[in-house]
């Protein structure tokens, strides 16, 4: 058996003294299309910024490509996508410019862009269906687009793994679609994936577990759960709120 | 109008030392824009000034020991804003008002004239000594150069310090290297425009360029451009029209922030005119952070 990708043992995180996660562990292996799927609130996305090291960990470790994460330095073996653009910074960027980040993991501070940069900046713009966009600031894109940019700038580093906070919240259907096509050309590569979503939409068939985050635990870990009730009818419109009480069996089969 | 004043070796080196500032400031102020902490180098200017009272009292290079101030000063801003807490804002004003304070008293209780505190609160580029310029065009030219070699990695960190962190960049060495950078800007800049007009240099320039400017890269090539001009200009309107240099600069710097609006908002408006079917209009930002 190959090393884990990601391996968490008891892991729980707190913030101020407040518990969001509680003894969870979970491992995801290569090749691994992992959902982590939840209320808002269960701290899903706590889980993965703890893998990340975003958030520290009160108990617990992490290991990461089979290394614990305090240890962990071949960063550019991760591609991080977080929720959104940071909170909009004073000074225009183009989109190349953004994505171009994505190859300092693997570059390093000192060392100038070269051809190799360059090509998989443009490669990574191609697989978002952004090309033609490249020269544009990203203010200007669609929260759609502005999403697909975040995605090409964690692909522009060619990564091993793929993290992604709510990819989809909010997006609209093209790029949703350029979205799943370019995480299937990812996985295609022999890529592993952990995303956190609300709804999986058209990424469903692409995903091939689900863990299911409930009041800071793990409720579920397997095969996708199937919609049920009212969020099965395909014009299911998801607006509802969702409480920290909403009864877990919602997800399970 | 003319350029007989520049034959003197005094306005010289204020024209040299005014272009290399003119360079360097709004090089580092871009990042310091991005992450909007624009009036930041206000603040550190603010505490230099305790370090130059603290020179003229102990008859030390009262330039030496505000650099000194300026850094330990731009560290426990950077600090305080690392550790996230709300309260910063409030440290940050005590940071400011005790050093503007602590500098005024101390030149007070040194023996130097009110002259001397005026030349570092406005700046006084005409006395500058060929020593002094010496300084400023070494560590204005360390400034650029860093500036413009640690772009992407400066640009990341500004733009996005979470994913910066996850793409493993040293972020912690990088804030402290823009904190420290920020310092010796502001000393250098102090004896150009002053203590209270710094930030201007730093901030308006990249303003003005980011009006017409689509990337970060052609922002900050525009911005320092515009910062030569501004400074070169402003001396030579200085030494004409018998202006003080440091608020020639300023002024010039604001007047083409001016200029540039109200001709882009022209622009804007006959180019809606001209073509009225305008871009399909993008669906509305989400810019609530999760």
């Amino acid at each position: 058996m190959s090393t884990p990708v990601i391996s968490v043992t008891h892991g729980a995180v707190g913030y101020d003294g407040r518990p969001v996660l509680r003894d969870v562990s979970f491992t995801v292996t290569a090749g691994d299309v992992v959902a982590v799927l939840g209320a808002n609130g269960s701290g899903k996305s706590t889980l993965i910024r703890a893998v990340l090291g975003l958030v520290p960990l009160t108990a617990g470790s992490v290991e990461l490509f089979g290394t614990p994460q305090r240890r962990f330095r071949r960063w550019h073996r991760i591609g991080y996508v977080p929720q959104r653009l940071g909170a909009g910074s004073g000074v225009p960027a183009t989109v190349r410019e953004v994505v171009a980040s994505g190859r300092l993991a693997r570059r390093g501070v000192l060392r100038p862009p070269g051809a190799a940069d360059r090509a998989a900046v443009a490669a990574a713009l191609d697989a978002v269906g952004l090309a033609d966009r490249a020269r544009d600031p990203v203010a200007t894109l669609s929260g759609g687009q502005q999403q697909r940019t975040l995605i090409a700038r964690a692909l522009a580093g060619q990564p091993d793994l793929l993290v992604l906070d709510e990819p989809t919240a909010g997006v609209d259907a093209a790029s949703q679609e350029a979205f799943a096509t370019a995480l299937r050309g990812f996985v295609a590569g022999g890529g592993t994936v952990l995303l956190v979503a609300h709804e999986l939409g058209p990424l469903r068939p692409v995903i091939n577990r689900a863990l299911v985050v409930h009041q800071g635990g793990i409720a579920h870990d397997g095969a996708v759960p199937e919609p049920a009730g009212h969020h099965a009818e395909p014009d299911h419109d998801h607006v509802h709120p969702h409480g920290p009480d909403e009864p877990v069996g919602l997800w399970s089969r | 109008m003319s350029i007989e004043l520049f034959q003197y070796p005094y306005m010289q080196r204020a024209l040299i030392g005014a272009l290399v500032i003119g360079l360097a400031a709004p090089a580092l102020g871009i990042y310091l824009v991005q992450r909007r902490l624009a009036l930041i180098g206000d603040g550190v200017g603010h505490v230099a000034l305790t370090g130059v009272g603290a020179g003229l009292l102990l008859n030390r290079s009262p330039v030496l020991v505000a650099v000194v101030a300026a850094i330990i000063g731009a560290v426990t801003i950077e600090l305080v804003r690392a550790r996230g807490r709300t309260s910063g804002d409030l440290a940050l004003a005590l940071l400011f008002y005790g050093g503007i304070a602590g500098g005024v008293m101390l030149v007070g209780l040194s023996d130097s004239t009110n002259a001397n505190l005026n030349a570092y609160l406005f700046g006084s580029l005409t006395t500058i000594s060929s020593t002094d310029l010496t300084t400023i065009a070494v560590l204005g030219a360390a400034i650029t150069v860093i500036m413009l070699a640690l772009r992407p990695a400066l640009f990341a960190v500004c733009h996005d310090e979470e994913y910066a962190r996850v793409s493993g960049l040293p972020v912690r060495t990088l804030n402290l290297l823009l904190a420290v950078t920020t310092a010796v800007t502001v000393t250098i800049a102090m004896r150009a425009v002053g203590v209270l007009l710094i930030s201007a240099l730093m901030v308006v320039p990249v303003a003005t360029a980011q009006q017409v400017t689509r990337g970060f890269r052609s922002t900050m090539t525009a911005a320092m451009a515009l910062g030569l001009f501004a400074a070169g200009g402003g001396i030579f309107v200085a030494a004409n029209a018998d202006t003080a240099p440091g608020a020639s600069v300023v002024l010039l710097a604001i007047a083409s922030f001016l200029v540039v609006a109200v001709a882009g908002a022209a622009w804007r408006v006959l180019r809606r005119r001209r073509a009225p079917v305008a871009a399909p209009s993008p669906e509305p930002h989400e810019v609530v952070l999760g």
